[in-house]
């Protein structure tokens, strides 16, 4: 998985790109969380649109992200997210906690 | 069981083969002409069976995990993902939605309610200190359909 982090005056996008699963999330977990920890942006926008699958492991690392973004005072934003990865998040109930788009 | 077509592999539990199973599953199932979303359907769950064997059945020991792919009469998929680890002692509580024993690596505990709802039929066949056995089928939606 790519993770491409672009930030501007407090609110930063993320653009993610090709698979989620247990083996890519884990240096995509530590890419953003040390980009949290020391930019702390007040909104992070994890752009989906490039990611052409995601199993349960992406509902670990949005749901991770959210809660520390959250630590920091900030918030997380999901966008681009296609069917197919729309329905996992519609399994775990991730749209009534984060902004997905 | 009339079997069509057969895949076998099998493979050491590295993270990094969850998304080549995934590719030898796909380009297998390929040949029965499934909709985009029934092979996304059946990538998810394969990933999800083959995760589960490398972060709980071989968990902090490494192992082999076994794959079958049938293509049955009536466009049907069968899977079978069988590892040689720890078991699960209470396989009812573990296929229990959000219910995790790896949430340090942000497991969701959504593994087994992912396969269940992009299958059509699971079961879990677990023996402490032997393995656990996950079969998964789905049939695809008649041509035309």
């Amino acid at each position: 998985m790519k993770v491409d982090i672009k930030s501007e005056k407090g609110a930063a996008i993320a653009v993610l790109g090709g698979e989620i699963d247990h083996h890519s999330a884990k240096a995509a977990r530590e890419q953003l969380d040390s980009f949290i920890i020391n930019m702390q942006p007040e909104v992070l926008a994890l752009d989906m649109s490039g990611i052409t699958f995601m199993d349960s492991s992406g509902i670990g690392l949005i749901m991770g992200r959210h809660k520390l973004m959250r630590e920091c005072g900030g918030r997380l934003e999901v966008t681009g997210v296609q069917e197919g990865i729309r329905r996992v998040l519609r399994l775990a109930g991730i749209e009534r906690i984060v902004k997905i788009s | 069981m009339e079997i069509l077509n057969e895949i076998r592999f099998s493979m050491p539990s590295l993270s990094a083969n969850e998304s080549a199973a995934r590719a030898a599953v796909s380009s297998f199932i390929v040949q029965a002409d499934p909709t985009v979303e029934e092979l996304s359907d059946i990538r998810t769950a394969v990933s999800e069976a083959v995760t589960n064997a490398i972060v709980h059945g071989y968990r902090g020991t490494s192992g082999r995990i076994d794959l079958v792919v049938r293509l049955l009469p009536e466009r049907e998929i069968y899977i079978r993902v069988r590892d040689g680890g720890c078991g699960i002692a209470d396989v009812k509580k573990a296929m229990e939605p959000l219910f995790t024993t790896a949430p340090e690596e942000e497991r969701s505990g959504l593994g087994f309610s992912v396969m269940e709802s992009f299958m059509d039929r699971l079961s879990v066949r677990s023996k402490v200190g032997q393995g656990t056995t996950v079969t998964m089928r789905k049939k695809l939606a008649a041509h035309g359909s």
